[in-house]
Protein backbone atom coordinates (compact mmCIF):
# COMPACT_ATOMS: atom_id res chain seq x y z
CA UNK A 1 0.00 0.00 0.00
CA UNK A 2 2.46 2.21 0.74
CA UNK A 3 4.71 2.34 -2.24
CA UNK A 4 7.19 4.70 -2.87
CA UNK A 5 6.11 6.74 -6.42
CA UNK A 6 2.59 5.70 -6.69
CA UNK A 7 -0.62 9.13 -6.25
CA UNK A 8 -0.77 9.23 -3.11
CA UNK A 9 -3.12 12.93 -3.51
CA UNK A 10 -4.69 13.99 -6.33
CA UNK A 11 -7.02 17.52 -6.94
CA UNK A 12 -8.79 17.33 -10.23
CA UNK A 13 -9.79 21.15 -11.46
CA UNK A 14 -10.24 22.35 -8.37
CA UNK A 15 -11.69 26.02 -7.70
CA UNK A 16 -12.71 27.91 -4.59
CA UNK A 17 -14.19 31.01 -4.40
CA UNK A 18 -14.71 33.67 -1.27
CA UNK A 19 -17.80 34.94 -1.80
CA UNK A 20 -17.63 36.42 -5.70
CA UNK A 21 -13.75 36.60 -5.21
CA UNK A 22 -12.20 33.23 -7.19
CA UNK A 23 -9.16 32.84 -5.37
CA UNK A 24 -8.01 29.24 -6.86
CA UNK A 25 -9.14 29.01 -10.84
CA UNK A 26 -8.84 25.36 -11.57
CA UNK A 27 -6.09 23.42 -9.74
CA UNK A 28 -4.63 20.47 -11.17
CA UNK A 29 -2.04 18.36 -9.59
CA UNK A 30 -0.84 14.94 -8.52
CA UNK A 31 1.28 14.26 -5.60
CA UNK A 32 3.54 11.23 -5.45
CA UNK A 33 4.03 9.53 -2.55
CA UNK A 34 7.55 10.58 -1.13
CA UNK A 35 7.25 14.32 -2.83
CA UNK A 36 8.78 17.38 -1.20
CA UNK A 37 6.62 19.97 -2.93
CA UNK A 38 7.45 23.51 -2.32
CA UNK A 39 5.04 25.93 -3.27
CA UNK A 40 5.97 28.82 -4.19
CA UNK A 41 3.97 32.32 -5.05
CA UNK A 42 3.57 35.90 -4.22
CA UNK A 43 1.20 37.08 -1.47
CA UNK A 44 -2.08 36.45 -2.21
CA UNK A 45 -1.73 33.99 -4.74
CA UNK A 46 -3.60 31.27 -3.18
CA UNK A 47 -0.71 29.56 -1.83
CA UNK A 48 -2.32 29.64 1.52
CA UNK A 49 -6.11 28.64 0.28
CA UNK A 50 -4.61 25.74 -1.92
CA UNK A 51 -2.95 23.95 1.39
CA UNK A 52 -6.00 24.65 3.18
CA UNK A 53 -8.06 22.44 0.75
CA UNK A 54 -5.75 19.82 0.44
CA UNK A 55 -7.35 19.25 4.14
CA UNK A 56 -10.76 20.73 3.69
CA UNK A 57 -10.33 22.76 6.20
CA UNK A 58 -11.52 24.81 3.74
CA UNK A 59 -14.89 23.38 1.38
CA UNK A 60 -13.58 23.80 -2.42
CA UNK A 61 -16.62 25.47 -4.17
CA UNK A 62 -15.72 22.87 -7.54
CA UNK A 63 -13.28 19.85 -8.00
CA UNK A 64 -11.76 16.54 -6.61
CA UNK A 65 -10.01 15.63 -3.91
CA UNK A 66 -8.73 11.97 -4.37
CA UNK A 67 -6.61 10.58 -1.24
CA UNK A 68 -5.08 7.02 -1.75
CA UNK A 69 -7.43 6.07 -4.83
CA UNK A 70 -10.67 7.37 -2.57
CA UNK A 71 -12.53 10.31 -3.70
CA UNK A 72 -13.53 12.93 -0.61
CA UNK A 73 -16.54 13.53 -0.62
CA UNK A 74 -20.78 12.72 -2.91
CA UNK A 75 -21.24 14.23 -5.81
CA UNK A 76 -24.46 16.69 -5.20
CA UNK A 77 -26.92 17.82 -7.12
CA UNK A 78 -26.06 21.35 -8.89
CA UNK A 79 -22.27 19.90 -9.89
CA UNK A 80 -20.78 20.23 -6.66
CA UNK A 81 -19.41 18.03 -3.66
CA UNK A 82 -20.99 17.33 -0.52
CA UNK A 83 -18.93 16.21 2.46
CA UNK A 84 -20.19 14.58 5.71
CA UNK A 85 -18.21 15.50 9.01
CA UNK A 86 -17.06 12.31 9.63
CA UNK A 87 -15.39 11.52 6.90
CA UNK A 88 -14.01 15.06 6.57
CA UNK A 89 -12.33 14.39 10.10
CA UNK A 90 -10.69 10.92 9.03
CA UNK A 91 -9.29 12.55 5.49
CA UNK A 92 -7.74 15.46 8.12
CA UNK A 93 -6.55 12.73 10.83
CA UNK A 94 -4.50 11.77 7.64
CA UNK A 95 -3.17 14.86 6.23
CA UNK A 96 -1.22 16.66 8.76
CA UNK A 97 -1.16 20.90 9.09
CA UNK A 98 1.73 22.87 10.45
CA UNK A 99 0.97 26.29 10.87
CA UNK A 100 2.48 29.82 10.23
CA UNK A 101 1.35 31.13 14.19
CA UNK A 102 2.11 27.39 15.36
CA UNK A 103 -1.75 27.49 17.19
CA UNK A 104 -0.46 25.05 19.88
CA UNK A 105 -2.92 24.43 22.72
CA UNK A 106 -1.92 26.78 25.26
CA UNK A 107 -3.61 24.90 28.20
CA UNK A 108 -1.36 22.06 27.56
CA UNK A 109 1.87 21.12 28.00
CA UNK A 110 4.32 20.35 25.15
CA UNK A 111 3.78 16.69 25.86
CA UNK A 112 0.12 16.84 26.09
CA UNK A 113 -0.03 18.53 22.76
CA UNK A 114 1.50 15.98 20.80
CA UNK A 115 0.11 13.45 22.78
CA UNK A 116 -4.20 15.13 21.99
CA UNK A 117 -4.36 14.05 18.82
CA UNK A 118 -3.34 10.19 19.16
CA UNK A 119 -5.38 10.28 22.13
CA UNK A 120 -8.82 11.88 21.24
CA UNK A 121 -9.08 11.20 17.46
CA UNK A 122 -6.43 7.88 17.11
CA UNK A 123 -7.84 6.28 20.46
CA UNK A 124 -4.84 4.94 21.72
CA UNK A 125 -3.93 4.50 25.25
CA UNK A 126 -2.41 7.80 27.63
CA UNK A 127 0.69 5.08 27.87
CA UNK A 128 1.09 4.68 24.38
CA UNK A 129 0.33 8.29 23.56
CA UNK A 130 2.45 9.33 26.24
CA UNK A 131 5.48 7.23 25.01
CA UNK A 132 4.73 8.06 21.09
CA UNK A 133 4.71 11.65 22.47
CA UNK A 134 7.94 12.15 24.43
CA UNK A 135 9.48 10.60 20.95
CA UNK A 136 8.92 12.74 18.70
CA UNK A 137 9.27 15.77 20.79
CA UNK A 138 12.68 14.00 20.72
CA UNK A 139 12.74 14.17 17.41
CA UNK A 140 12.59 17.67 16.88
CA UNK A 141 15.35 18.18 20.15
CA UNK A 142 12.57 18.85 22.67
CA UNK A 143 12.95 15.90 24.65
CA UNK A 144 14.08 17.99 27.87
CA UNK A 145 10.79 20.42 27.28
CA UNK A 146 8.24 18.18 27.52
CA UNK A 147 6.31 19.70 30.85
CA UNK A 148 6.46 22.81 29.16
CA UNK A 149 3.78 25.19 28.53
CA UNK A 150 3.74 27.03 25.00
CA UNK A 151 3.78 30.22 26.81
CA UNK A 152 7.22 29.27 27.99
CA UNK A 153 9.05 28.21 24.92
CA UNK A 154 10.26 30.62 21.74
CA UNK A 155 8.87 31.04 18.91
CA UNK A 156 11.12 28.11 16.85
CA UNK A 157 10.35 25.71 20.04
CA UNK A 158 6.48 26.15 19.90
CA UNK A 159 6.36 25.51 15.83
CA UNK A 160 8.57 22.51 16.72
CA UNK A 161 6.50 20.98 19.00
CA UNK A 162 3.58 21.71 16.70
CA UNK A 163 5.50 19.32 13.91
CA UNK A 164 5.86 17.12 16.67
CA UNK A 165 2.05 17.03 16.90
CA UNK A 166 1.41 17.16 13.61
CA UNK A 167 4.00 14.13 13.00
CA UNK A 168 2.17 11.86 16.45
CA UNK A 169 -0.50 11.64 14.00
CA UNK A 170 1.39 9.39 11.39
CA UNK A 171 -0.15 11.54 8.41
CA UNK A 172 0.65 10.25 4.62
CA UNK A 173 0.38 13.61 3.41
CA UNK A 174 2.52 16.52 5.73
CA UNK A 175 1.37 20.19 5.10
CA UNK A 176 3.63 23.51 5.88
CA UNK A 177 2.31 26.41 5.74
CA UNK A 178 5.12 28.78 5.99
CA UNK A 179 6.23 27.71 9.07
CA UNK A 180 9.35 30.05 8.90
CA UNK A 181 7.55 33.24 8.82
CA UNK A 182 6.39 34.25 11.88
CA UNK A 183 9.65 33.56 13.77
CA UNK A 184 12.51 35.95 14.69
CA UNK A 185 15.28 35.39 11.67
CA UNK A 186 17.77 33.58 14.15
CA UNK A 187 14.96 30.59 14.74
CA UNK A 188 14.38 29.75 11.19
CA UNK A 189 17.69 28.02 10.83
CA UNK A 190 15.89 25.27 13.81
CA UNK A 191 12.98 24.74 12.39
CA UNK A 192 14.36 24.26 8.59
CA UNK A 193 16.77 22.10 10.46
CA UNK A 194 13.85 20.14 11.31
CA UNK A 195 12.05 20.13 8.95
CA UNK A 196 14.76 18.83 6.57
CA UNK A 197 15.53 15.77 8.97
CA UNK A 198 11.81 14.68 8.19
CA UNK A 199 13.01 13.95 4.68
CA UNK A 200 15.18 10.98 5.53
CA UNK A 201 11.36 9.37 6.50
CA UNK A 202 10.41 10.02 2.86
CA UNK A 203 6.63 11.39 4.05
CA UNK A 204 5.01 13.29 1.64
CA UNK A 205 5.49 16.62 2.42
CA UNK A 206 3.76 20.01 0.85
CA UNK A 207 5.65 23.56 1.93
CA UNK A 208 4.53 27.06 1.08
CA UNK A 209 7.75 29.14 1.97
CA UNK A 210 9.51 32.55 1.17
CA UNK A 211 12.84 30.46 1.77
CA UNK A 212 13.90 29.74 -1.65
CA UNK A 213 17.43 28.59 -0.59
CA UNK A 214 15.74 26.06 1.60
CA UNK A 215 13.35 25.31 -1.05
CA UNK A 216 15.91 24.43 -3.52
CA UNK A 217 17.65 21.76 -1.55
CA UNK A 218 14.67 20.38 0.33
CA UNK A 219 12.31 19.89 -2.20
CA UNK A 220 12.14 17.57 -5.25
CA UNK A 221 9.80 19.16 -6.86
CA UNK A 222 8.51 22.96 -6.72
CA UNK A 223 5.07 24.92 -8.23
CA UNK A 224 4.63 28.37 -8.83
CA UNK A 225 1.07 29.35 -7.99
CA UNK A 226 0.01 33.04 -9.37
CA UNK A 227 -3.58 34.31 -9.71
CA UNK A 228 -5.15 31.37 -8.49
CA UNK A 229 -3.45 28.59 -10.96
CA UNK A 230 -0.41 26.74 -10.91
CA UNK A 231 1.91 28.36 -13.68
CA UNK A 232 5.32 26.66 -13.20
CA UNK A 233 5.60 22.76 -12.14
CA UNK A 234 8.66 20.75 -12.12
CA UNK A 235 13.03 19.88 -9.89
CA UNK A 236 13.68 23.26 -8.70
CA UNK A 237 16.79 23.10 -10.77
CA UNK A 238 14.62 24.04 -13.43
CA UNK A 239 11.87 26.25 -11.68
CA UNK A 240 13.78 27.87 -9.97
CA UNK A 241 17.25 28.29 -12.69
CA UNK A 242 15.47 28.26 -15.96
CA UNK A 243 11.77 29.08 -15.33
CA UNK A 244 9.41 28.99 -18.23
CA UNK A 245 7.10 31.78 -17.61
CA UNK A 246 8.08 35.87 -17.47
CA UNK A 247 5.88 36.06 -14.29
CA UNK A 248 8.17 33.74 -12.52
CA UNK A 249 11.60 34.82 -13.63
CA UNK A 250 9.94 38.61 -12.27
CA UNK A 251 9.14 36.94 -8.75
CA UNK A 252 12.47 35.42 -8.27
CA UNK A 253 14.51 38.24 -9.28
CA UNK A 254 12.64 40.31 -6.56
CA UNK A 255 14.68 38.10 -4.30
CA UNK A 256 17.72 39.75 -4.01
CA UNK A 257 20.27 37.76 -2.17
CA UNK A 258 18.86 34.80 -3.91
CA UNK A 259 22.21 32.79 -5.31
CA UNK A 260 23.22 29.24 -5.24
CA UNK B 1 -29.62 66.65 63.20
CA UNK B 2 -29.84 65.29 66.70
CA UNK B 3 -30.65 61.75 65.02
CA UNK B 4 -29.84 59.02 67.60
CA UNK B 5 -29.04 55.42 66.10
CA UNK B 6 -30.47 52.31 67.96
CA UNK B 7 -29.11 49.04 66.36
CA UNK B 8 -30.93 47.27 69.27
CA UNK B 9 -33.99 47.73 67.09
CA UNK B 10 -32.50 45.40 64.48
CA UNK B 11 -30.41 43.17 66.78
CA UNK B 12 -33.76 42.17 68.40
CA UNK B 13 -35.10 41.03 65.00
CA UNK B 14 -31.46 39.27 63.73
CA UNK B 15 -33.54 35.88 63.35
CA UNK B 16 -36.22 37.10 60.81
CA UNK B 17 -33.27 39.35 58.84
CA UNK B 18 -30.79 36.32 59.18
CA UNK B 19 -33.57 33.79 57.81
CA UNK B 20 -34.25 36.58 54.81
CA UNK B 21 -30.84 36.75 54.10
CA UNK B 22 -30.97 32.63 54.20
CA UNK B 23 -34.08 32.68 51.41
CA UNK B 24 -31.46 35.26 49.33
CA UNK B 25 -28.77 33.38 49.14
CA UNK B 26 -31.33 30.05 48.33
CA UNK B 27 -32.89 31.81 45.37
CA UNK B 28 -29.73 33.03 44.37
CA UNK B 29 -28.15 29.54 43.82
CA UNK B 30 -30.97 28.38 42.49
CA UNK B 31 -31.21 31.24 40.16
CA UNK B 32 -27.44 31.14 38.70
CA UNK B 33 -27.98 27.44 38.67
CA UNK B 34 -31.36 27.79 36.49
CA UNK B 35 -29.75 30.93 34.47
CA UNK B 36 -26.37 28.75 33.94
CA UNK B 37 -28.65 25.86 32.52
CA UNK B 38 -30.72 27.77 30.68
CA UNK B 39 -28.08 30.15 29.17
CA UNK B 40 -25.82 27.09 28.18
CA UNK B 41 -28.46 26.02 25.82
CA UNK B 42 -29.28 29.41 24.41
CA UNK B 43 -25.18 30.26 24.06
CA UNK B 44 -25.11 26.76 22.54
CA UNK B 45 -28.03 27.96 20.02
CA UNK B 46 -26.85 31.17 19.20
CA UNK B 47 -23.25 29.32 17.95
CA UNK B 48 -24.88 26.04 16.13
CA UNK B 49 -24.54 28.42 12.71
CA UNK B 50 -28.16 27.34 11.85
CA UNK B 51 -30.64 30.68 11.48
CA UNK B 52 -33.53 28.59 13.09
CA UNK B 53 -31.57 28.19 16.42
CA UNK B 54 -29.89 31.31 16.37
CA UNK B 55 -32.20 33.22 15.54
CA UNK B 56 -35.01 32.74 18.42
CA UNK B 57 -32.10 32.53 20.99
CA UNK B 58 -30.59 36.37 19.89
CA UNK B 59 -34.39 37.38 19.94
CA UNK B 60 -34.82 35.83 23.82
CA UNK B 61 -31.61 37.55 24.54
CA UNK B 62 -32.28 41.03 23.88
CA UNK B 63 -35.51 41.09 24.87
CA UNK B 64 -34.33 40.19 28.40
CA UNK B 65 -31.68 42.22 28.15
CA UNK B 66 -33.93 45.31 26.87
CA UNK B 67 -37.16 44.92 28.98
CA UNK B 68 -36.31 46.10 33.12
CA UNK B 69 -36.50 42.94 35.55
CA UNK B 70 -39.26 43.86 38.08
CA UNK B 71 -41.69 43.10 34.98
CA UNK B 72 -40.36 39.69 34.44
CA UNK B 73 -41.22 39.04 38.18
CA UNK B 74 -44.64 40.83 37.85
CA UNK B 75 -45.20 38.37 34.57
CA UNK B 76 -44.62 35.11 36.51
CA UNK B 77 -46.41 35.63 39.48
CA UNK B 78 -49.41 38.59 38.39
CA UNK B 79 -49.26 37.37 34.82
CA UNK B 80 -49.63 33.42 34.64
CA UNK B 81 -52.06 33.51 36.95
CA UNK B 82 -54.52 35.39 34.58
CA UNK B 83 -52.63 34.03 31.22
CA UNK B 84 -52.95 30.70 31.57
CA UNK B 85 -54.37 29.97 35.48
CA UNK B 86 -51.00 29.13 36.18
CA UNK B 87 -50.05 30.04 39.80
CA UNK B 88 -47.09 29.67 41.36
CA UNK B 89 -45.90 30.27 44.84
CA UNK B 90 -43.62 33.84 45.26
CA UNK B 91 -40.38 31.43 45.28
CA UNK B 92 -40.94 29.45 42.40
CA UNK B 93 -42.22 32.97 40.18
CA UNK B 94 -39.16 34.43 41.50
CA UNK B 95 -36.82 31.87 40.56
CA UNK B 96 -38.42 31.59 37.24
CA UNK B 97 -37.71 34.93 36.62
CA UNK B 98 -34.66 35.48 37.97
CA UNK B 99 -33.18 32.12 36.02
CA UNK B 100 -34.76 32.92 32.70
CA UNK B 101 -33.98 36.72 32.89
CA UNK B 102 -30.02 35.89 33.85
CA UNK B 103 -30.30 33.11 31.43
CA UNK B 104 -30.09 35.51 28.83
CA UNK B 105 -26.87 37.13 30.47
CA UNK B 106 -25.20 34.49 31.22
CA UNK B 107 -25.41 33.35 27.35
CA UNK B 108 -23.59 36.34 26.30
CA UNK B 109 -21.10 35.31 28.96
CA UNK B 110 -20.73 31.64 27.60
CA UNK B 111 -20.91 33.12 23.58
CA UNK B 112 -18.27 35.84 24.39
CA UNK B 113 -15.85 33.10 26.00
CA UNK B 114 -16.11 31.09 23.83
CA UNK B 115 -15.55 33.24 20.37
CA UNK B 116 -12.71 35.37 22.40
CA UNK B 117 -10.76 31.66 21.40
CA UNK B 118 -8.45 32.48 18.36
CA UNK B 119 -9.64 30.65 15.30
CA UNK B 120 -6.04 29.13 14.78
CA UNK B 121 -7.22 26.74 17.83
CA UNK B 122 -10.45 25.79 16.09
CA UNK B 123 -8.33 24.92 13.00
CA UNK B 124 -5.21 22.97 15.10
CA UNK B 125 -7.84 20.90 16.73
CA UNK B 126 -9.81 20.14 13.07
CA UNK B 127 -6.45 19.65 11.62
CA UNK B 128 -5.55 17.13 13.76
CA UNK B 129 -9.18 15.14 12.96
CA UNK B 130 -11.04 15.92 16.23
CA UNK B 131 -15.12 16.12 15.37
CA UNK B 132 -17.17 19.49 16.68
CA UNK B 133 -17.71 17.83 20.43
CA UNK B 134 -14.56 16.58 21.21
CA UNK B 135 -13.03 19.65 20.10
CA UNK B 136 -15.12 22.07 21.87
CA UNK B 137 -14.26 20.20 25.18
CA UNK B 138 -10.65 19.20 25.07
CA UNK B 139 -9.67 22.51 23.27
CA UNK B 140 -11.98 25.49 23.34
CA UNK B 141 -14.16 25.46 26.74
CA UNK B 142 -10.89 24.79 28.91
CA UNK B 143 -9.70 28.02 27.37
CA UNK B 144 -12.94 29.88 27.35
CA UNK B 145 -13.69 29.10 30.63
CA UNK B 146 -10.93 31.17 32.28
CA UNK B 147 -12.08 33.85 30.22
CA UNK B 148 -15.97 33.56 31.36
CA UNK B 149 -14.69 33.28 34.98
CA UNK B 150 -14.15 37.16 35.50
CA UNK B 151 -17.54 38.38 33.50
CA UNK B 152 -19.57 35.30 35.15
CA UNK B 153 -18.63 36.37 38.44
CA UNK B 154 -19.71 39.85 37.82
CA UNK B 155 -23.47 39.01 36.36
CA UNK B 156 -23.94 36.15 39.48
CA UNK B 157 -23.34 39.58 41.88
CA UNK B 158 -25.59 41.16 39.72
CA UNK B 159 -28.06 37.86 40.36
CA UNK B 160 -27.90 38.25 43.63
CA UNK B 161 -28.52 41.84 43.94
CA UNK B 162 -31.75 41.42 42.01
CA UNK B 163 -33.33 38.39 43.79
CA UNK B 164 -34.39 41.77 46.38
CA UNK B 165 -36.91 42.45 43.50
CA UNK B 166 -38.96 39.22 45.18
CA UNK B 167 -39.63 41.32 47.79
CA UNK B 168 -42.37 42.43 45.38
CA UNK B 169 -43.85 39.26 45.42
CA UNK B 170 -43.87 39.19 48.83
CA UNK B 171 -41.02 36.48 49.10
CA UNK B 172 -39.71 36.20 52.98
CA UNK B 173 -35.60 37.13 51.23
CA UNK B 174 -33.51 40.14 53.20
CA UNK B 175 -35.51 43.21 51.54
CA UNK B 176 -38.92 41.62 52.89
CA UNK B 177 -37.72 40.45 56.15
CA UNK B 178 -36.47 44.01 56.48
CA UNK B 179 -39.44 45.99 55.65
CA UNK B 180 -41.24 43.74 58.18
CA UNK B 181 -38.95 44.54 60.77
CA UNK B 182 -38.99 48.36 60.04
CA UNK B 183 -42.83 48.44 60.49
CA UNK B 184 -42.62 46.83 63.97
CA UNK B 185 -39.62 49.20 64.37
CA UNK B 186 -39.78 52.17 62.89
CA UNK B 187 -35.92 51.94 62.12
CA UNK B 188 -35.68 52.41 58.57
CA UNK B 189 -32.60 53.97 58.49
CA UNK B 190 -30.53 51.47 60.85
CA UNK B 191 -32.51 48.94 59.23
CA UNK B 192 -31.72 49.00 55.67
CA UNK B 193 -28.06 49.79 56.82
CA UNK B 194 -27.94 46.54 58.44
CA UNK B 195 -29.51 44.89 54.88
CA UNK B 196 -26.61 46.94 53.02
CA UNK B 197 -23.74 45.68 55.19
CA UNK B 198 -25.10 42.00 54.93
CA UNK B 199 -24.90 42.02 51.39
CA UNK B 200 -21.68 43.43 51.24
CA UNK B 201 -20.21 41.05 53.45
CA UNK B 202 -21.39 38.53 51.68
CA UNK B 203 -20.41 39.59 47.62
CA UNK B 204 -17.16 40.72 49.05
CA UNK B 205 -16.08 37.47 50.93
CA UNK B 206 -17.32 36.27 48.07
CA UNK B 207 -15.09 38.00 45.23
CA UNK B 208 -12.40 37.58 47.56
CA UNK B 209 -12.98 34.07 46.59
CA UNK B 210 -13.39 34.14 43.24
CA UNK B 211 -10.06 36.36 42.95
CA UNK B 212 -8.43 34.02 44.72
CA UNK B 213 -9.69 30.87 42.37
CA UNK B 214 -8.62 32.72 39.15
CA UNK B 215 -5.27 33.89 40.29
CA UNK B 216 -4.88 29.94 40.97
CA UNK B 217 -5.94 29.31 37.90
CA UNK B 218 -3.98 31.96 35.67
CA UNK B 219 -0.62 30.20 37.46
CA UNK B 220 -1.84 26.80 36.42
CA UNK B 221 -1.90 28.54 32.95
CA UNK B 222 1.05 29.65 32.88
CA UNK B 223 3.08 27.09 34.04
N1 LIG C 1 -11.62 33.30 4.48
C1 LIG C 1 -11.44 34.18 3.47
N2 LIG C 1 -12.42 35.03 3.12
C2 LIG C 1 -12.27 35.89 2.11
N3 LIG C 1 -11.18 36.00 1.36
C3 LIG C 1 -10.15 35.17 1.63
C4 LIG C 1 -10.22 34.23 2.71
N4 LIG C 1 -9.06 33.56 2.76
C5 LIG C 1 -8.30 34.06 1.77
N5 LIG C 1 -8.94 35.03 1.10
C6 LIG C 1 -8.42 35.78 -0.04
O1 LIG C 1 -7.91 34.87 -0.98
C7 LIG C 1 -6.74 35.36 -1.60
C8 LIG C 1 -5.64 34.34 -1.47
O2 LIG C 1 -5.33 34.18 -0.11
P1 LIG C 1 -4.22 33.17 0.39
O3 LIG C 1 -4.16 33.33 1.86
O4 LIG C 1 -4.49 31.83 -0.16
O5 LIG C 1 -2.92 33.76 -0.27
P2 LIG C 1 -1.42 33.36 -0.04
O6 LIG C 1 -0.85 33.02 -1.35
O7 LIG C 1 -1.32 32.33 1.02
O8 LIG C 1 -0.79 34.73 0.46
P3 LIG C 1 0.31 35.01 1.59
O9 LIG C 1 1.65 34.81 0.97
O10 LIG C 1 0.08 36.44 1.95
O11 LIG C 1 0.04 34.09 2.73
C9 LIG C 1 -6.42 36.67 -0.92
O12 LIG C 1 -6.82 37.72 -1.77
C10 LIG C 1 -7.25 36.65 0.35
O13 LIG C 1 -7.66 37.94 0.67
MG1 LIG D 1 -0.65 32.31 3.05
Amino acid sequence: MTVAGDVVLQVEDLHKSFGSTEVLKGIDLSVRRGERIAILGSSGSGKSTLLRCLNVLEMPTRGRLILDGEAVGKPAAGGGTRYREAELNRLRARVGMVFQQFNLFPHMTALENVMEGPLSVLGRSRAEARRTAQRHLERVGLGGKAEAHPARLSGGQQQRVAIARALAMDPEVLLFDEPTSSLDPELVGEVLGVINDLSEDGRTMLLVTHELGFAYHFATRILFLHEGRILEDGPPEQVLKSPREERTRRFLDRFTAFRF
Amino acid sequence: MGYVWDFFAVARNADILLAGLGQTLLLSVCGIAVGVAIGGVLAAMRLSGRRTLSWPALAFTEFYRNTPPLVHFFWFFYGLPMAFGLTLPPFAAALAALGVQSAAFFAEVFRGGILSVETGQWEAGRALGMGRARLMRRIILPQAARRMAAPFVERSFELVKTTTLAAALAFHETIYSAMVIVTQTYRPLEVYTVVAGLFFIVLFSASQVAEWLEARGRRAGAR
